[in-house]
């Protein structure tokens, strides 16, 4: 009976060995695809048992978190939310998180590796940090100019620093409250649902993530690419342009809205904003031409975040000379985002050296020490500083004397170009009023700001050919407020 | 299969060839009361540092209370050793403070979880009754004073058993199964006492009628060979029956332990592999039957089979699936007492899945260290089983180190994933009073056998010296058993082979 007591005894350790084994295959084995299970509530606990760290602009903190005493403990609060949702995005327990919240979610979280005094011990122990804090370069006076000049209209406002790249002021319009979404109320479906369905698509980051056709301004890249490879050496030289003009292998005729565009050299066509001109330019430097010069303002670049990711720019690679020459005039299927116009206006104003833009000037932990500061970072050269020169010139000239007058700022130095982008079935809808622009304060060596605006319902004023009567006069504001 | 055992068999005899030998100038042996208070000594420290850990996890603080509650623990802890240093001086050290350590782990988990879940305490009500089952513990070292007592009242004891099994029959169902009895504001689980003395039953049994279950000498089928009808009958009975009654009440989890224990003794009693070949059979017959026809039960495996499919039909996790997720959340390390999210398994969490918490909180390193505590405790109570050296208090020893290991196998296997769930209960850990205060009654056991088989047999007081009571004096069939039980012994296990080859 002994060697039966044995054997038996043997069987139970067996038995427990297999508990153990069953154990690691939990826990060790199968952990990683558990933990991942979207149906497991642990991440959304954890996220949510302490307050997350707050974005902050110009050191006033732009986030908050409220203790709702739930389950998920730890509820967003945004201080001006509607203000600045198009920079903070929002987090929300039920729908995830976008923009800021998102990109830095790691930092905010206080999951980021660079938050932990003890990285390897952090990863082994699954330790969570108190969440950090992320500082934008976004200037609030600059920001709530922007806001204030769309007045509400569909439409978004970017402001760079031209020599480093900084985004003063991010502005999407209409906007929505973030911190209607925080929590996980019947309350915040409800307003999910309604943003949702909204057809002014409020939760659209305009500024970033949505491409429109640039119209006119894209007639900026064209000078510069003209310049550049030579087909104009003089700006005040005739250009030899019919009025219309017939685009190369069709029998469209392009016309333009304003006069004097026959024949004009590229300086009154810039500022007069003339389409003959610069379809004919586009499509004698040619498809390679055009793109190369729009790839160095960043067209195409797919991989830009700030850290919020931006939707690439397009301009079209394989185009025929009268394709080239629509898009030439920012028509076609050429599109970009505010940014990517407000990166444009940036780069002429410092010198033809494109910056990468960014939005988070450095990141701390819970307790303000600093673990992480964005550098500014060249990008490319788009021109030779010549080029940016005469290019700084006609855009003063189409502010001083052209269609750009409206965003003309008392005491400072104001170039800028207006666009009125057709879009629709034979453009049969309302315009895209653009306006891009930079200003630079008497006795600095570069602009201090340069701005895009697009507003989308341009008020149906289809003579203000420009745009310049809707989007001039919100970029003066802002350009007011950032070198005020 | 057996001859390759058969050196290793020639080899065995010392220790008891020792106490057949004339005896030899008796050894002092260490009573090792000393070592049991320092072990206990450590538990209530380990305790009391799950305590605060769960403390500063859930408010930040010290817990107010707990300067009494350790206390109160501590004084269970000297209590019970008290009694054992008087009533059982040479028990065996491990087993008491085993038993308080996971005891006391079980309520600093049920503690824990019950911060989760303000409106219900579990914890004070465990206390409590961990205080009963401590109390009996020194009740039945008292009055116990030796194990052989039990086995003249082993007939009552099995229908005792059967009659606490019936009992639920005639209380309502509680979440589809038919095992608690309620009178007043409390709810037992006559099952749970039930064991125990079933497990008696069997030892006393199979003591008595081993050699004859060995020696078939019955009828026959085919070619098995079944022992006499007069020794198979009663025990098939009561066994039957036991089975019958927990189908009835849907008592998956106590069914599988039964049929398990009765096995496993059986083979302890016989060494007949055939015996563990029948019932493993019987059991999977058994099993695959109740699995398809119960619905209960029919559940249960679609839910071990596919954990996760109540999510991929948009139900969100079952609680096997939330299980798994909180072990996987512990990883290695575990989220540290208090900061895990094992709540989120609902209903059940301080029972069933208790051990769940365990894996989620205290990692993998916490569930190995509580398996293998569970471990030392069950190779206490088997090497007791086989230092005893007589039958029914071997069986006995055997029976309940089996009970304990099948407990926790049944249910960690459950909640990890292993084999379908059943409601199980993990011993000293998961809520519930009748568990409690039997798994005490059983360590109490253990403390007796073990005091009796490291006592030096010219300590041991005589049997007739023994009886603390008058009355049952006789044991008719036990009366020669322990004069010539360790001389047939061995005789047995060398005649096996040849017999187990058969």
């Amino acid at each position: 009976m002994i060697r039966n007591t044995r054997i038996a005894a043997a069987c139970s350790l067996l038995l427990f060995l297999g508990l153990l084994v069953g154990a690691a295959r939990v826990q060790v084995l199968n952990a990683p695809e558990y933990d991942a299970n979207p149906a497991n509530r642990r991440h959304a606990l954890e996220r949510y048992a302490q307050p997350r760290g707050d974005i902050y602009a110009a050191g006033r903190r732009l986030t908050g978190s409220e203790d709702t005493r739930q389950g998920l403990r730890y509820e967003r609060s945004y201080a001006n939310g509607r203000l600045y949702a198009p920079v903070t995005g929002f987090a929300s327990q039920l729908y995830g998180s976008t923009l800021l919240e998102d990109a830095e979610d790691g930092v905010l979280a206080g999951t980021d590796g660079r938050l932990a005094p003890l990285p390897l011990w952090g990863d082994l122990t699954r330790s969570r940090q108190r969440g950090g804090q992320v500082h934008t370069t976004v200037v609030p006076a600059v920001q709530k100019a922007a806001f204030r000049g769309l007045r509400g209209r569909k439409g978004a406002v970017v402001a760079l620093e031209p020599a480093t790249g900084r985004v003063l002021a991010l502005v999407s319009s209409p906007g929505y409250d973030p911190a209607l979404l925080s929590g996980n109320s019947p309350a915040t479906t409800l307003a999910w649902d309604r943003l949702g369905k909204d057809p002014a698509q409020p939760l659209l980051n305009r500024a970033i993530r949505q491409t429109y056709p640039p119209g006119s301004t894209f007639k900026v890249i064209t000078a510069v690419a003209a310049l550049e490879s030579g087909i104009v050496t003089d700006i005040d030289a005739p250009t030899r342009t019919p009025n219309p003009y017939r685009l190369i292998g069709s029998t469209t005729l392009l016309r333009n809205e304003s006069s004097g565009c026959a024949d004009a050299p590229l300086r009154e066509a810039f500022a007069e904003s003339c389409n003959t001109v610069f379809a004919k330019l586009g499509a004698t430097v040619g498809t390679q031409q055009i793109v190369e010069t729009a790839e160095a303002f960043g067209f195409n670049d797919g991989g830009l975040s700030i850290p919020s990711p931006v939707l690439p720019s397009h301009v079209n690679t394989r185009m025929d000379p009268a394709q080239a020459a629509l898009s030439a005039i920012g028509q076609y299927d050429t599109r970009a985002t505010p940014l990517q116009m407000a990166r444009v206006a940036a780069t002429i104003a410092n010198g033809g050296r494109s910056m990468r833009p960014y939005l988070v000037d450095r990141l701390a932990d819970a307790g303000g020490e600093t673990v992480a500061r964005t550098r500014p970072a060249y990008e490319e050269t788009a021109m030779t500083p010549g080029t940016a020169a005469l290019l700084r010139q006609m855009m003063i000239d189409a502010v001083g004397s052209g269609t750009g007058g409206l965003a003309a700022v008392g005491g400072l130095t104001v170039g800028g170009k207006t666009g009125t982008a057709q879009h629709g079935v034979d453009n049969s809808e309302s315009p895209y009023a653009w306006f891009i622009s930079w200003a630079q304060r008497p006795g600095t060596a570069v602009p201090g700001v340069a701005v895009a605006v697009v507003v989308e319902d341009a008020e149906a004023d289809r003579a203000d050919i420009s745009g310049g009567g809707s989007a001039a006069p919100v970029a003066r504001g802002v350009m007011r407020a950032a070198l005020r | 299969m057996t001859t390759a055992t058969d050196p290793a068999q020639a080899l065995r005899p010392p220790g008891r060839a020792r106490r057949l030998a004339t005896p030899p100038p008796p050894v002092p042996r260490p009573r090792r009361r000393g070592a049991e208070l320092g072990l206990l000594v450590c538990a209530v420290g380990v305790i009391a540092y799950g305590y605060a850990a769960v403390g500063y996890a859930t408010s930040g603080a010290l817990p107010a209370d707990l300067a009494t509650h350790l206390g109160g623990l501590a004084g269970l802890a000297l209590f019970a050793h008290l009694v054992v240093r008087f009533r059982a001086p040479r028990a065996d050290p491990v087993l008491l403070p085993v038993a308080l350590l996971l005891n006391g782990l079980g309520l600093v988990l049920i503690h824990r979880l019950d911060q989760g879940t303000p409106g219900d305490r579990a914890a004070p009500t465990q206390l409590l009754w961990s205080t009963v089952g401590i109390a009996l513990f020194a009740a039945v070292l008292l009055f116990l004073r030796d194990h052989r007592d039990l086995r003249p009242r082993a007939a009552k004891y099995a229908f005792t058993a059967l009659c606490l099994m019936a009992a639920p029959i005639l209380f309502p169902a509680v979440n589809g199964a038919r095992i608690w009895i309620r009178i007043g504001g409390l709810s037992l689980q006559p099952s749970e006492f039930a064991k125990v003395l079933l497990a008696i039953f069997f030892a006393s049994y199979l003591a008595a009628n081993r050699h004859a279950l060995t020696f078939t000498s019955g009828p026959r089928i085919r070619r098995l060979l079944l022992p006499p009808r007069r020794v198979l009958g009663p025990i098939v009975a009561v066994w039957g029956i036991s089975l019958v009654l927990l189908i009835l009440e849907r008592d998956i989890g106590a069914s599988l332990l039964f049929f398990s224990l009765f096995v496993a003794m059986l083979y302890v009693a016989t060494g007949r592999l055939g015996w563990l070949a029948v019932g493993l059979l019987l059991a999977a017959a058994g099993a695959a039957a109740v699995g398809a026809l119960e619905p209960h039960v029919h559940t249960r495996v679609e839910d071990w089979l596919s954990p996760f499919r109540a999510i991929e039909e948009g139900h969100g996790p079952g609680q096997l699936a939330q299980s798994l997720f909180a072990f996987a959340a512990g990883g290695a390390l575990g989220a540290g007492l208090g900061q895990g999210h094992s709540l989120l398994i609902g209903f059940a969490g301080k029972s069933d899945f208790i051990l769940a918490t365990a894996g989620e909180e205290l990692g993998i390193a916490g569930l190995t260290a509580l398996f293998l505590l569970y471990a030392l405790f069950v190779a206490r109570g088997y090497r007791t089983a086989i230092a005893i050296g007589e039958p029914f208090g071997a069986l006995l020893a055997a029976g309940l180190a089996a009970i304990i290991t099948l407990q926790v196998v049944v249910i960690a296997g459950g909640v990890l994933g292993l084999i379908p769930l059943t409601g199980m209960v993990t011993p000293f850990l998961a809520q519930g009073g009748s568990s409690v205060v039997t798994n005490w009654v059983i360590v109490a056991l253990l403390v007796r056998l073990s005091d009796e088989a490291r006592t030096p047999p010219e300590e041991r007081p005589a049997p007739e010296a023994a009886p603390a009571r008058p009355e049952p004096e006789p044991e008719p069939a036990a009366a020669t058993a322990p004069a010539t039980v360790p001389l047939v012994v061995p005789v047995v296990d060398e005649a096996r082979p040849a017999d187990g080859t058969r």
